[in-house]
């Protein structure tokens, strides 16, 4: 059973929906090893507060937030999108080869909460390792939550795999160790 | 099912009929009875008493736990839900999932081992050894491995106690201040300070300043091992501490040394050392090794000529020797015998042809005068200067650690001490037995114990510090070749601790000062450079301070010094002697309390969890004992009982026993394990001495030695050739048994990597820093002695000891033995669910949440390198060790096979940065935990794709070849022969 496509609260209620469509602020903005490292990276509190010592500084919702960057105390969010621990998924790779982050985490600028819309099932993750070209985008569309495959994706697809080296990986030590 | 007794006279004619090559790896199988192949094909042998031992109520409940854990989850469940906790401001460096290294260097007998040491998010996790740092050279031991367990270890003393209650530091330090205002009266007159050995520089200050403001107090060091260098005094007239370079060196002779594998610099000599044996190197050139030691060791392990010799009997060898080569020394009366007599000339000629390029070192457990006779040697065989250089001493001590110790327990017997600071030792527990030292202890009216643990030192003392451990803790400590490194902490303290330069300082004037800002402060003096945060920064990245290195300072042997010969026939009950020896695990006892030591199988012996009373074949016979017998050791008035085991290549009439077992007070490890060896030990002859009885008591106790474990049969699994053979017959070594590989199916073409591995099975030395670093990386299970005893330790890496020849005296082949990543592996398709596969680039892979737990694969497994999780033996509870793990290896579950992934995650990690850079791993980026941590680099890992490649080169040598490749598993481990350099004028045995 796995939790699709329900909304999962937070302590804070940061809206995607509002900071990527409504202010156009990159996902990088936020998660700054999606490009170097396994992990996105969740931003630290100083994060928003960079924004948020300027604007909304009396926001009720906002509290959790200037507590947390005055008593030095991390927030906890609840993860949304979670693998078991024997799956070692690196977002650094996927990025660098032209997998878009919406093929994933899907319309994240329409999710005023976050939601999985993706199952992380392993038939899942297959269809894609075994079949990249269905999927892969233009390197510099990765970040693009307007991007919609064209209709010769699998043409497409194809030249990209060449361009960009991909491999199909499907031995098991690709992703459990 | 015990195997049979050992009946020499079977072996014997067992060999004598035996053809060709013939290497066996216990007594009991050169015996070959029935009912040892029974024993023997079992692949679980249900042999031990313990075994049958139900388990009791809390075991019975905690595996009852884990079973309803595991029944709740099953797949079809919702994932609970996980958190993410981000920083509150992230540290600029810090990439979450990318770890960071720091150098840093543990302090070992006062000498400084350099480390990088990985850290994930702020936890460290891995030490590596530091390529900087000049006694690492880039390797590390095992004690720097499993110096991360220590760490996390939940046993560690954690609060500030007086009197057994806990207290808090500002506390303590107000006990301080009213000691420092009564010493400070009379000087510190009653005030006696006991540290351990060591080198730091900014220590030697601070005891310079205690030293002013108690001008009166003593100092005192102990160490129970150690301290070698003390007894270059009487033939130099001072003083010094000898640095060997063996890289020249063609010729080395060993006197009762076990230099390749401990004391300082060992590290770097096995490295210089091996590099005159790789059989891709220069062999034409490769030295020669002479060891005469009682019992053996991994320097025994590896020489081509040994001497099986009581340690008594080692001084008059080293007379000869020295007469031999032209020292005007006394020889004793009478000895040595003929036999040795001739092993010395051949040795000796082969040492005088090889003037300035060989070397004589003598061993820590050898009294003043052998020492001073190996410098004479070497100064007659003009190799001072040359192969073998002074100093002046590293560390800050020079005084003899027992005359320094028991001139404290004198001073307390006097009631001269009023108060007694002991810092980072425990003499409580490791003083010999007739010093009395506890007792007179507890006389002293004020006793402050700083320490790791609560031990017991600790426990005979009122005040009780928590001291830090080295990994987060600031300090500065000194290499073997004087080169100082700063300890830099890779975590804040886990608990109150404070580090001994902060505990100190306690009784200065300025007591509550941090062990950052004295380190900072002493270097700030000493850089002289005006920009001091460059020269800071820069030490701490390099993990070395530049130009400090001991010079070198001329220095004559004076063979008039050594003293004549003892008088030899001194009364005593019987001839057998007994010698002491740090256990090669758990060293005096220190690392007790360390799971990954205790259950690191010991080079030699492959004994775990116990010490044992080691004896030769011949004098268990002339005993009537066998393996595991408990007899009593009386040595000079005092007894213990403790198990015995044969040991293949010890000296006839000598006990050995390794001391750091048979700890009264310490963690749950380590409580209660074997039987202490320091109860036998006396303060005038710390290290061996004759008149030894041994009485059988009828009992047996159960040893867990993994020696006949994971047993591959007698095949042809070892190999060696001389170097003669090899140079005569360059063009191919025939190997018997060797058959074609046939095969109905094509070969299967690699066509991205071809991951391979080679080890050099010749200079290998067994000290097993591999195996460790392999459970460090792989966060391997600790499975405990009853499970060790059914066959179920989990170590991915195991180094197989073979031997070869009589049992008085075999040579020795170490041959470490992982998953092969056979390309036809035999466990693969009989595994029912798939859970072991191949990979495109040729590992065999073995995945955890596909395995059932059949156990088929590793019953089809050849090489017996499978290791199956019968229990829930990652520990999942205790709340330190999470910080500890790997986080990018799976904390395997009960029910699954695991085993050698050849660090698939340093491969994938490597694999992925080349391909965001558009290009191929490069050779040398992969690096396996085994291979990292080899002293001698004798495992090799890369692509075998890459015609260039050191692994693809090296398995293409004349020398080269596959375990059981007959089997047509075409492994991806090559093998290199063991070459043997004998000198071919030494007499046969």
């Amino acid at each position: 059973m796995k939790r699709v496509n329900v909304p999962i609260s937070q302590p804070v209620p940061f809206s995607h929906e509002h900071h990527v469509r409504g202010l156009g602020i990159d996902c990088r903005y936020c998660h700054t090893t999606v490009e170097v490292s396994a992990f996105a990276g969740i931003p630290p509190t100083e994060t928003c507060m960079t924004c948020h010592s300027q604007i909304w500084t009396d926001a009720e919702m906002l509290e959790p937030v200037r507590q947390s960057y005055q008593n030095n105390v991390p927030l906890t969010w609840n993860r949304v999108y979670d693998l078991p621990g024997f799956v070692y998924f690196n977002h650094s790779i996927h990025v660098s080869k032209g997998i878009g982050c919406s093929t994933c985490h899907g319309q994240v600028d329409s999710m005023p909460l976050m939601w999985r819309v993706t199952p992380l099932t392993m038939a899942w993750c297959l269809e894609c390792h075994r079949a990249p070209e269905r999927y892969v985008r233009p390197r510099e569309a990765v970040f693009s939550m307007s991007y919609r495959p064209p209709a010769n994706q699998l043409e497409l697809g194809r030249k990209l795999i060449g361009e960009y080296n991909i491999r199909k990986l499907t031995d098991c030590y690709t992703c459990h160790r | 099912m015990k195997p049979s007794r050992i009946d020499p006279e079977a072996i014997r004619s067992r060999l004598r009929q035996a053809q060709g090559r013939d290497y066996w790896k216990t007594l009991e199988e050169l015996t070959n009875t029935e009912e040892f192949q029974r024993w023997a094909e079992d692949e679980f042998p249900h042999r031990s008493i313990e075994w049958l031992r139900s388990p009791n109520r809390r075991e019975a409940l905690r595996l009852m736990a884990a079973s309803f854990a595991l029944a709740g989850l099953t797949g079809c469940t919702v994932q609970p839900q996980e958190q993410i906790v981000p920083y509150v401001r992230q540290p600029e460096q810090l990439v979450p999932g990318r770890p960071l290294f720091f150098a840093t260097a543990m302090p070992i007998c006062g000498y400084g081992l350099g480390l990088l040491v990985e850290s994930h998010e702020g936890r460290p996790t891995k030490v590596e050894g530091n390529p900087a740092h000049p006694g690492s050279l880039g390797a590390t031991d095992a004690f720097a491995q499993a110096s991360v367990l220590t760490l996390y270890d939940p046993d560690r003393s954690r609060a500030v106690t007086f009197r057994n209650r806990i207290t808090t530091w500002p506390r303590f330090l107000t006990e301080a201040a009213g000691i420092r205002e009564r010493q400070s009266a009379t000087g510190g007159a009653g005030l006696r300070f006991l540290l351990g050995a060591t080198s730091s520089p900014t220590l030697a200050e601070e005891i310079r300043e205690l030293q002013a403001a108690y001008p009166k107090a003593l100092w005192h060091f102990y160490e129970p091992v150690g301290g070698a260098g003390a007894r270059s005094a009487a033939v130099f007239g001072r003083r010094l501490h000898p640095i060997f370079d063996l890289t020249a060196v063609d010729v080395i002779l060993s006197l009762d040394a076990d230099f390749l594998a401990s004391g300082p610099g060992c590290l770097v000599y096995s490295r210089q050392f091996a590099d005159r044996r790789r059989v891709t190197g220069d062999i034409k050139n490769m030295n020669r090794l002479y060891v005469a030691e009682p019992a053996l060791t991994s320097t025994g392990s590896v020489a081509d000529h040994r001497l099986p010799i009581r340690a008594v009997d080692v001084e008059p060898l080293a007379r000869a020797l020295a007469r031999e080569v032209g020292a005007a020394v006394e020889e004793a009366p009478g000895k040595p015998g003929d036999a040795q007599r001739a092993w010395i000339k051949a040795a000796a000629a082969d040492l005088q042809r090889a003037r300035g390029r060989s070397l004589v070192v003598a061993g820590e457990g050898q009294p003043p005068a052998v020492h001073a006779l190996a410098y004479v040697i070497n100064e007659a065989l003009g190799n001072a200067g040359r192969t073998v250089r002074y100093t002046e001493p590293v560390l800050l001590n020079t005084e003899d650690y027992m005359q320094s110790l028991g001139a404290l327990a004198e001073a307390m017997r006097q009631g001269q001490v009023d108060t007694l600071v002991i810092a980072g030792t425990n003499p409580v527990y490791t003083a010999p037995a007739d010093l009395g030292f506890a007792e007179a202890m507890a006389l002293v009216p004020t006793r402050i114990h700083l320490g790791l643990y609560r031990d017991e030192t600790a426990e005979l003392c009122q005040w009780h510090i928590p001291e830090t451990h080295f990994l987060e803790s600031w300090g500065d400590v000194r290499a073997y070749d004087g080169t100082v490194s700063i300890i830099q902490p890779l975590i804040k303290p886990l608990y109150d601790g404070r580090s001994i330069y902060e505990f100190l300082a306690a009784f200065t004037t300025a007591p509550d000062r941090r062990g950052y800002d004295m380190i900072r402060a002493y270097w700030r003096k000493q850089s002289g450079s005006t920009d001091f945060e460059t020269f800071w920064r820069t030490v701490l990245h390099n993990g070395v301070v530049p130009n400090t290195q001991a010079s070198s300072v001329a220095a004559a042997a004076n063979a008039g010094a050594i003293p004549p010969p003892a008088p030899s026939a001194e009364i005593v009950a019987t001839n057998v002697e007994i010698v002491f020896r740090p256990d090669p695990t758990v060293w005096d006892g220190r690392f007790a309390n360390n799971g990954w030591l205790q259950e690191l199988p010991k080079p030699i012996s492959k004994l775990t969890w116990d010490n044992a009373a080691l004896i030769s074949p011949a004098t268990a016979k002339a005993l009537g004992l066998r393996d595991e017998d408990v007899v009593e050791v009386s040595y000079r008035g005092r007894s213990v009982r403790a198990p015995v085991l044969v040991m293949p290549g010890h000296a006839d009439d000598s006990v050995t026993v390794h001391l750091g077992y048979g700890r009264r007070r310490a963690g749950s490890v380590a409580q209660g394990r074997g039987f202490d060896a320091y109860q036998l030990r006396t303060f005038d002859r710390p290290w061996f001495g004759e008149g030894v009885e041994i009485r059988k008591l009828g009992e047996t106790y159960s040893l867990a030695r993994t020696q006949g474990h994971h047993e591959m049969g007698r095949r042809d699994l070892v190999r060696s050739v001389t170097l003669k053979e090899l140079l005569k017959n360059s063009a191919s070594t025939a190997h018997e048994g060797q058959h074609p590989a046939l095969s109905l199916y094509p070969e299967y073409a690699y066509f991205g990597y071809a991951w391979g591995m080679v080890i050099d099975q010749g200079i290998c030395t067994g000290c097993s820093a591999c195996v460790v670093a392999c459970q460090a990386e792989n966060n391997i299970p600790v499975v405990g002695k009853a499970q060790v005893l059914r066959s179920r330790e989990m170590h991915w890496l195991r180094i197989d000891v073979y031997y070869r020849g009589e049992p008085e005296n075999p040579d020795v082949y170490h041959q470490p033995m992982l998953c092969q990543h056979c390309e036809r592996a035999p466990c693969e398709p009989v595994c029912p669910v798939a859970a072991t596969v191949h990979s495109a680039d040729g590992l065999n892979q073995m995945v955890y949440n596909r395995c059932v737990g059949t156990r088929y694969c590793s019953n089809n497994c050849p090489y017996k390198v499978r290791r199956f999780n019968f229990f829930l033996y990652s520990d999942w509870y205790t709340p330190s060790l999470y910080a500890m793990r790997n986080p990018n290896v799976t904390v395997r579950s009960r029910g699954v096979m695991e085993k050698c992934t050849f660090c698939v995650q340093r491969i994938e990690s490597a694999k992925i940065q080349a391909s965001k850079m558009n290009r191929r791993v490069e050779e040398g980026e992969i690096v396996t935990a085994c291979q990292a941590a080899c002293p001698t680099r004798a495992i090799h890992f890369g692509d075998l794709n890459n015609p260039n490649s050191a692994v693809a080169q090296m398995r293409r040598h004349q020398l080269g070849y596959q375990v059981l490749a007959e089997l047509d598993t075409q492994p991806r481990i090559s093998y290199l022969e063991v070459v043997r350099n004998p000198n071919s004028e030494m007499p046969e045995a």
